[in-house]
């Protein structure tokens, strides 16, 4: 299923409070509003109470601006931010389960695999795992060309990214922090800022 | 203080200043129920007889009050009963928060006894909800609730308390001063270049309208809306649920627009060159086909919540703010204009609407909705709050029954919800009890909710319902005659004597088939300090119009002939 890189692909970034249930509001929100994503990753960040949102939207700017705003109405998105024209970074990781039962098809797979940024994590006498990290588009390529030798199974993570330079994208506190701040304050006047 | 989870419930509904709460008890929140004793003086319980109802009062009292309704349930099927009633007040951004009790969390999943995931079950239909896993946690929560209830756009917000955390001690301090919610900032003012935008606009219109929706209410901006009408001479077009944003005598307000709107509003739509949109969403119900849909038109749209510009129609100039903000920006650098032609254009409209106006019909020995709804308005001065439920006579009330004021017509506009009517009149007497009150319900929708007659008399609260009785489901019953060659599939009712089942409740009562009686039933109610009921007997085939079809362009609408065309 090797799909052309659409030059309309978007990516939205959201830090979102690290809580239970956060996941499962953004999903039914895109749900609810049957908006189409092509890609959806989340991880933790340097903040324990912060996690981190990548979605890839298959569709112009216009779109995902109206995603955008959806997601920032969720009480537990903490900030969003499309990434249209700032330039930035990203990067796919794709774990692929390739045949390696011949001499042929090892030759290939290291062949292959010496011109991309992927190495091989794994071999054995009849399959190997290739660990393949970079953007969207050249793991795309590289799929392509191990499909040849045999791919047998494979997962990949789906897009995170970043914006360049210093135009930083971070939330130092978030709802329950403050809170529980106002709880804890000993003279019962839980003002915080 | 030390308190259990139950008494911090019950202290942080006073911190918020609620009187009343509309509930039923169950297993799951019985602990809650038990430390209402303590506060009875200070917090009154009324006892729903389904929890809908419940959910519905709390709707009722917030739309009529604009504070924030209360409700609260047992987990399960009480929770699972509330949800009509949170996705009505979601659909028409009505603040509410509901209580709900849940098992406790050690049996959280083990599909325990009246267990359900009603955070995820009403995650859709809330603004936010919050599972409570620590008492600890309970006082912020519920700050934060009302917070998220009644700010920004308003809506309904669900606190889900297991009876475990109803139970456990904490320390009890509430959260003084204002919260801060990382993730949520309502949007307040207007750039400079937006409303440079809009002024700019406003000055090159020669055909401008103003589209006043529930907003304005919302955001008590009816005085400067007046005034920017006023000033520079711009038409009034209202939303469902925009009624009493702008007086309806007034002269520049030209009655409701979309499916079943008052056909000048709708032709003016569609000739206008400049549409400012206030408060308001574009629902399908208000623009017919998008595509053809105010054709030529620049729009200003304003709205508090951002994701609703450019969602159904694009905005030459969309604001995100508080539109009693943005107008206060704005007015200062609004100059005076005056749009003779259009004006008079718009006059010429209304005088042949006029002309078609059912009320000129001679209709001897039937009786008209229109007709009952009419007396009503004369009867109570023009000056009751009307609650409808959904159907033609929601539509008739409001074409026939003008309200001056805002707040005085509450109905379910965006998920037109059978059943809202009566309970949503009780709950509003809670919270306007000075006021006049009616009901207005037709024979379908009143019987999904009229086990809450008990709740009125049990209360003695003075709610007078006026069932509209066409022993027929009738919008629907329209949609055949136009749309399915008659075919009147399950839309004919074979209804209860509803006024021996008044009896039945203690409700004194009134039944009425002819005009000459109407006021003097409508007296009676009137006479009677406590719930009553007059069921109205109307003619069974009547009609909606105008009527815009589903999905069809605004301006083409079925129209009713003038007499004598017919």
């Amino acid at each position: 299923m090797a799909k052309q890189a659409s030059a309309q692909k978007v990516t939205i970034v959201a830090l979102v409070e690290n809580e239970p249930g956060v996941l499962n509001r953004v999903a039914s929100l895109f749900r609810r509003r049957a908006f189409n994503i092509d890609s959806l990753t989340v991880g933790r960040t340097h903040r324990a109470h912060v996690s981190r949102m990548t979605i890839r939207v298959d569709a112009g700017p216009e779109y995902a601006k109206r995603i955008a705003t959806n997601l920032q109405k969720l009480v537990n998105v903490i900030d969003v931010r499309v990434l249209d024209n700032e330039p930035h970074i990203e990067r796919d990781l794709a774990l692929i389960k390739v045949r390696s039962d011949d001499t042929d098809s090892r030759n290939t797979i290291t062949e292959i695999c010496d011109r991309y940024p992927a190495r091989i994590v794994d071999i054995g006498p009849k399959v190997a795992i290739i660990e393949m990290v970079g953007t969207e588009e050249i793991i795309e390529t590289f799929i392509d060309e191990v499909r040849a030798v045999g791919i047998v199974e494979m997962i990949r993570t789906g897009v995170v990214s970043m914006g360049r330079g210093i135009r930083i994208h971070d939330a130092d506190i978030t709802r329950r922090d403050l809170a529980r701040v106002a709880a804890q304050s000993p003279n019962g006047n839980g003002r915080i800022v | 203080m030390r308190l259990k989870g139950s008494e911090i419930i019950m202290e942080c509904l006073l911190k918020e200043g609620v009187h009343v709460m509309f509930g039923y008890p169950g297993g799951a929140i019985l602990p809650t129920y038990d430390a209402m004793a303590k506060y009875e003086d200070r917090l009154h319980h009324v006892l729903v007889r389904h929890e809908q109802g419940a959910s519905h009062m709390a709707d009722g009292y917030a739309r009529a009050t604009g504070e924030v309704g209360v409700c609260i349930a047992t987990s399960g099927p009480g929770a699972t009963n509330l949800v009509t009633g949170l996705a009505t007040a979601m659909m028409d951004s009505s603040p509410i928060v509901a209580i709900t009790g849940q098992v406790p969390i050690p049996a959280i999943g083990s599909d325990a006894f009246q267990e359900t995931d009603v955070t995820g079950v009403t995650l859709p239909v809330t603004k936010h909800n919050y599972l409570v896993t620590d008492v600890r946690d309970l006082a912020y929560i519920m700050k934060e609730a009302f917070h998220i209830a009644r700010t920004g756009r308003p809506g309904p917000v669900l606190v889900d308390v297991p009876k475990d955390v109803q139970n456990a001690e904490t320390e009890f301090v509430y959260p003084e001063g204002d919260i801060v919610l990382p993730g949520y900032s309502p949007p307040a003012r207007a750039h400079e270049r937006e409303l440079d935008g809009a002024l700019q606009l406003i000055a090159e219109a020669e055909r401008p309208i103003i589209l006043a929706g529930h907003g304005i209410l919302m955001s008590g901006a009816m005085q400067e809306v007046r005034e920017l009408a006023e000033r520079a001479q711009i038409p009034v077009s209202l939303t469902l649920l925009g009624k009493g944003a702008m007086p309806e005598e007034h002269p520049l307000v030209i009655g409701m627009m979309g499916m079943h709107g008052e056909a000048t509003s709708n032709l003016a739509i569609q000739e206008a060159d400049l549409l400012i949109a206030l408060g308001m969403r574009f629902d399908d119900r208000v623009t017919g086909n998008l595509k053809t849909y105010a054709p030529n038109a620049r729009k200003i749209h304003v709205d508090i919540d951002r994701s609703e510009l450019n969602k159904n129609v694009k905005a030459d100039v969309g604001i995100a703010g508080d539109l009693k903000t943005v107008l206060r920006q704005l007015l200062p650098r609004l100059q005076p204009k005056s749009h003779v032609a259009w004006i008079q254009q718009i006059r010429d409209w209304l005088e042949d609407s006029s002309e078609r106006d059912i009320l000129n019909y001679e209709t001897p020995g039937i009786l008209l909705t229109a007709q009952v709804v009419n007396d009503i308005w004369k009867l109570t001065g023009g000056d009751a709050i009307t609650v409808t439920d959904v159907g033609q006579h929601q539509m008739l009330e409001a074409q026939y029954y003008p309200h001056q004021r805002p707040s005085t017509l509450l109905t379910s506009g965006g998920l037109g919800t059978m059943g809202f009517g009566f309970p949503a009149a009780i709950g509003a007497k809670f919270g306007k009890p000075e006021e006049e009150i009616w009901a207005i319900v037709g024979d379908g929708g009143f019987q999904m909710t009229l086990c809450e007659m008990a709740t009125a008399v049990q209360e003695n609260i003075n709610v007078n319902i006026a069932i509209i009785n066409n022993n027929f489901l009738g919008m629907v019953r329209q949609w055949q005659e136009l749309f399915f060659e008659k075919r009147y599939q399950a839309t004919p009712m074979v209804n209860p004597d509803f006024c021996k089942l008044a009896d039945a409740y203690g409700i004194p009562n009134r039944y009425v088939t002819r005009r000459e009686d109407i006021e003097e039933a409508v007296r009676f109610a009137q006479s009677i300090d406590g719930p009553t009921l007059i069921e109205f007997v109307v003619e069974k085939e009547e009609m909606v119009y105008p009527m815009v079809p589903a999905g069809a362009d605004l301006h083409d609408m079925k129209r009713r002939p003038k007499p004598g065309e017919a």
